[in-house]
This record gives structure tokens, C-alpha cells and sequence, in this order.
């Protein structure tokens, strides 16, 4: 018989079967289910429509105002209070109102709600970020999250696996945004489409748990239904003393089953910059000269990390935003945010000339702090550069990491970190 | 049921932004998302697609956000059903969850045209160009998605499914 793959052993762990094979349709218990302000309205709805008390766990329902919030206009304010109304109804333990609230896939690992070996389903496409635990966690839609919020359980298809092998020593400003950008690249936008993707190698044991759930969160830019890390020291220093339910680390078998494995040598990447309008039309940064930008962001449930912001920090230091651009800074929770205030990164980024906001999804996705106009161009940090995404149709959008982005907003155009050195 | 109507061809990788841009999701009235369906992908669309067109489009159709407003746009829109080469996984999901028909078939998706009639057998997964006079066949249904279809939605399986542990 062979070996499993550690996808395939936390879903047959759930299922409560021994083994699962790629392609099964299987019943799993959920261990954490989320919603956010976008997502959640639409499964209130129809969760009031299944004719339930209550929802299943009270404590394992979380949901988390982040989108539109604070409230940006009038409609979104009642959609927040749609949620905060429910949360109080059902009295659910992780509602997390505003000022206490995160960028929810930078706020739940940190709070320990996640841990390895989870299985978490979430409304809103990057739930895949927990894989960077060690869990299995995948986005679904609003009907999804009211069924599971009523039973506990939900639906799955077992993925087939592809392996990715990343050897070689990182080189200086290169960390798990551009493994993931170089790999969507490679692979293009539906290369892991309804796959688990299995992120391995010496140069992922040596990347910190930030740089892991960056890579897991882009696994749904490749089309994937999730992507994991295998779980080691540096998940069980992350995860040890957060972790609020007790937690299990998996690991795929030696022979376990892969649809393919793909080997990527890391030791000469550069940092990637993914052209408009696809994560996939990656280019090393040296190729991206004279890309002039008008505004640069730095935060989102991908780089809104400390790492991400000490990393940004180092790169302005002693340096001044260009004056033709806006760099706006948005840490990705009130910690991360204390954090940085205590270790003086808010002084460094404010004296810069950035702006610096309290957590949100914000301009990621085109809600609100920073939209573009016609014709504008930003280079972010975040995960999707697609048509309109962070603001008119004819806008621009282009992906790199935080380094390059801090890099850039000094130079006034994209270019690379050891140009400001 | 027949669902037939004139195609809007799209092209590879429409994302769930194009669908349903994030600027109008401060509402999940189908009716507001309809006003707004493929927006950023052809700003006319709304306007001058009729009730029952279908649209036809390349492969990893809906990909991106988990947004359920994406089918929800297009279903209140008026379109009868969705062909494409194939479809992002959550997207996929949620047509179903929602009851938006859509159905994957590379060889429709590249022989249809825009403006060609055609004509779908929902139950068999049969499309027919009536302007070309061509049939093809798509992907079956998996099997426990049919459940769902059946059960009219996924609401109503679990509603139906709670029903009945409280029998027991």
C-alpha cells in the first residue's frame, strides 16, 4: 500500500477513515470555520434559512470584520453590523470588532486558533495561509461556511499533491514571496488547479514561519485548494505557547503519492516582480526597470507580517519616500502593530513620509485607504494584480516583496533592494 | 430543462474581480450585483446581454477571490448557464451551492463563437450550436453535486439532512 501524503492524512484523520485516495469525495469535521465582512452577510443569511437553533460550536465560528473596515461607507457598515449582531445572538467567543481585529489570515495564527494538522475551511480564498502551519485549510464560498457553521462538517474532494523541492541556500532580499511568485510563474495561474501543493526542501526548513504562510496563501493564485508546509522546530517554536486547542504534526510518508514533483533551485533567484494583470507573469527585478509607480503598499494577509515590516524598515532606513509617490504601510494586526511601534518601525515608516493605518484588507482588494485613479500604477506586496483590483478599471497593479517595495518607493519605480544599500 | 440562449465569449483566467468587482460588495442584493455582472471584463455587458444568454469563456473561469456574489451576479443577471474549458475550484463550488448551471467543455468553449445560438440539456450535459449546427458533450456532473442540484441547493441538503437526524 502506499504512503500518504500529508494533505491526504489530515483529511482521512477528519473523515475518520484510515486513508483516503486522491479523487474521493469525503465528510470531514472542521475544526475552525471563518467569515469575514464580505463573506459573512451572504452565509447569515442563508445559515438562517437551514432552521438551527445555534451554531454548532460557538467557539469555533470566527468571524472577523477586516474587508471594510472601519466602516468605509454606509452599506458596508451594516454589513459589519450584520456580523457584530450575530456574533452577540450566538454569542460567538472570536468575534474580533475593530481595534482589536486583525487582517484575519495574520490574525488567527497569531491568536493560536490555528495550529498543525487543523482543518479549517474559510469565506474567503486565503484560508490556504494556515498551511504554512502545517494545517489543511482551503477557501470555500458563503454557502459553504453557513453549512459548516450549522454542522460542523463539510464536503471534500481529496486533492492529488504536486511536491515543489526548493534547494539551495536563499540569496539576501529573496524570501517565500518570491519563492511563490517564481513558482506561479513557472506554473501559471491554474498549474495546482483543485491540487494540494506540498512545500518542501532545504530552503523552505530554513525560511521563518512569516515567509511559509506567505507561500501557503498564494497557493489559490496557482489554483490549488491548498498549500503546506511540512511542520518542523520552527512551527513548534511559532505554534507552542499561542496554540488555544492541542495540535498534531503530520508528515507526508517517504512513499507517499505525488502527481508531480518539481524541483527549483533557489540559490541565484532574484526577487519577483509579477507584471499586470496575472500573478503569473512573474520577471526577475532586474528586468522590471523603468516601471515608475504612484503609490507603493506594504501589508495584507501576505507580507503584513513584522518580518515583513522589519524587513521594509531596514530597507528605508535613512532614506525618504519619493515625491511622487505614496507609500502606505498597514500592519496586519493590533500586535503586529505594537510590535512594530515598540521596535520604532511606525517612527521610522512616518518619518519616511509614509502613511500608516490600522489593520485592514483595504486597497488589496479595492475597498477603501488607497485607491488608484485611471491610469495609475501601484506596486504592492499583496496577492492579486488582476484588471481593477485596487481601483479603476485602467489601473495598474504589480506584486513583489516587501524589500523591493520599500526599495522602490524611495527610487520612485520599481527596482531592487541593494539599489538604496 | 433546456437552457438556451445567444453566447458572450470570454477569454482564459476571468477572475472573480472581473465578475463582480470588490467596489460594489458593500451589498449582496443579486439585484444590485446583476447591475455590475462582468463589469471590468466588458463594461457593456450588463446593458446589452438578455435574459437567458449564456456566457462561454476559457479555462479557470472564476478564478481568485472566494466571493459568492461572483455566481450570484451572473445568475441574477439573467444568464442562463456558464460553459467554460474549466472553472477555479471555489467558484466551482459555489455555482452549485447557489444553483447557477454551469458546465465544462473545452471543445464548446473553443468551437462556440460569440453570438452563436445555443441550446444546453442540463441533465445530460449536452450543448448544442444551433447556429453551427454542432453538438458537444461535457464533463459529467460528479456525483454527490447532482445530491446537491437535486436537493435544490446546498441549504436545502443540509436542511433536509438536519431534518432527518431529528427523526432519529
Amino acid at each position: 500500500m502506499m504512503g500518504m501524503t500529508i494533505t491526504e492524512k489530515i483529511l482521512a484523520a477528519h473523515a475518520g477513515i484510515d486513508r483516503v485516495e486522491p479523487g474521493q469525495l469525503i465528510n470531514v469535521k472542521v475544526d475552525l470555520v471563518l467569515g469575514n465582512d464580505i463573506t459573512a452577510p451572504v452565509a447569515i443569511h442563508e445559515f438562517d434559512r437551514i432552521g438551527v437553533d445555534t451554531v454548532w460550536d460557538r467557539e469555533r465560528v470566527v468571524l472577523v470584520p477586516d474587508h471594510f473596515v472601519p466602516n468605509k461607507d454606509i452599506m458596508s457598515a451594516e454589513q459589519a453590523k450584520q456580523l457584530r449582531e450575530f456574533a452577540h445572538k450566538h454569542q460567538l467567543t472570536n468575534y474580533y470588532e475593530v481595534g482589536r481585529m486583525g487582517v484575519e489570515h495574520c490574525l488567527l495564527p497569531e491568536q493560536g486558533l490555528v495550529g498543525p494538522g487543523d482543518l479549517v475551511i474559510g469565506a474567503d480564498s486565503h484560508t490556504c495561509t494556515y498551511g504554512g502551519l502545517g494545517a489543511f485549510s482551503t477557501g470555500v464560498g458563503s454557502t459553504d461556511l453557513a453549512a459548516a457553521m450549522a454542522l460542523g462538517e463539510t464536503w471534500l474532494k481529496v486533492p492529488e499533491s504536486i511536491k515543489f523541492v526548493y534547494n539551495g541556500n536563499l540569496p539576501r532580499w529573496v524570501g517565500g514571496k518570491d519563492l511563490i511568485l517564481y513558482t506561479i510563474g513557472q506554473i501559471g495561474v491554474d498549474g495546482a488547479l483543485y491540487m494540494a501543493m506540498e512545500f518542501t526542501g532545504p530552503a523552505i526548513e530554513g525560511l521563518g514561519i512569516d515567509g511559509r504562510m506567505t507561500m501557503a496563501n498564494m497557493a489559490i493564485e496557482a489554483g490549488a485548494k491548498n498549500g503546506i508546509v511540512p511542520p518542523d522546530e520552527i512551527t513548534r517554536n511559532y505554534v507552542e505557547n499561542r496554540a488555544k486547542r492541542p495540535y498534531t504534526f503530520y508528515q507526508s510518508d517517504p512513499d507517499a503519492r505525488y502527481a508531480q514533483v518539481i524541483e527549483i533551485d533557489v540559490s541565484k533567484l532574484e526577487p519577483q516582480i509579477a507584471f499586470p494583470h496575472l500573478p503569473e507573469n512573474t520577471r526577475p527585478v532586474s528586468e522590471a526597470a523603468d516601471v515608475t509607480i504612484d503609490q507603493v503598499v506594504i501589508g495584507s494577509c501576505t507580507n503584513g507580517r513584522l518580518s515583513d515590516l522589519q524587513l521594509a524598515a531596514e530597507v528605508l532606513k535613512g532614506h525618504r519616500v519619493s515625491d511622487n509617490l505614496r507609500l502606505l504601510v498597514i500592519p496586519g494586526t493590533q500586535d503586529i502593530y505594537l510590535q512594530a511601534l515598540r521596535e520604532g518601525l511606525v517612527e521610522q515608516f512616518i518619518n519616511a513620509g509614509a502613511a500608516v493605518s490600522t489593520p485592514t484588507c483595504g486597497p488589496c482588494l479595492g475597498g477603501h485607504m488607497g485607491i488608484l485613479a485611471k491610469g495609475e500604477r501601484a506596486l504592492a506586496t499583496t496577492n492579486r494584480n488582476f484588471v481593477g483590483r485596487m481601483g479603476h478599471p485602467e489601473s495598474e497593479v504589480y506584486l513583489c516583496n516587501p524589500a523591493v517595495a520599500a526599495a522602490s518607493a524611495v527610487l520612485g519605480r520599481i527596482a531592487a533592494p541593494w539599489e538604496v544599500e | 430543462m433546456t437552457l438556451k440562449g445567444n453566447v458572450w465569449k470570454f477569454g482564459a483566467d476571468v477572475d472573480t474581480d472581473a465578475i463582480i468587482p470588490a467596489r460594489y460588495l458593500n451589498t449582496s442584493d443579486p439585484a444590485e450585483l446583476a447591475k455590475h455582472c462582468m463589469e471590468d471584463a466588458d463594461p457593456e455587458f450588463p446593458n446589452k446581454m438578455q435574459p437567458g444568454d449564456i456566457i462561454v469563456a476559457g479555462k479557470n473561469f472564476g478564478c481568485g477571490s472566494s466571493r459568492e456574489h461572483a455566481p450570484i451576479a451572473i445568475k441574477a443577471a439573467g444568464v442562463s448557464c456558464v460553459i467554460a474549458k474549466s472553472y477555479a475550484r471555489i467558484f466551482y463550488r459555489n455555482a452549485f451551492n447557489i444553483g447557477l448551471p454551469i458546465f465544462e467543455c473545452s471543445e464548446a468553449a473553443e468551437a462556440i463563437e460569440e453570438g452563436d445560438e445555443v441550446a444546453v440539456d442540463a441533465a445530460q450535459g449536452i450543448v448544442k450550436n444551433i447556429t453551427k449546427n454542432e453538438t458537444y458533450q461535457a464533463t459529467p456532473v460528479p456525483e454527490f453535486m447532482q445530491q446537491i442540484i437535486d436537493a435544490g441547493g446546498l441549504i436545502d441538503y443540509v436542511a433536509k439532512r438536519l431534518q432527518g437526524q431529528n427523526k432519529e
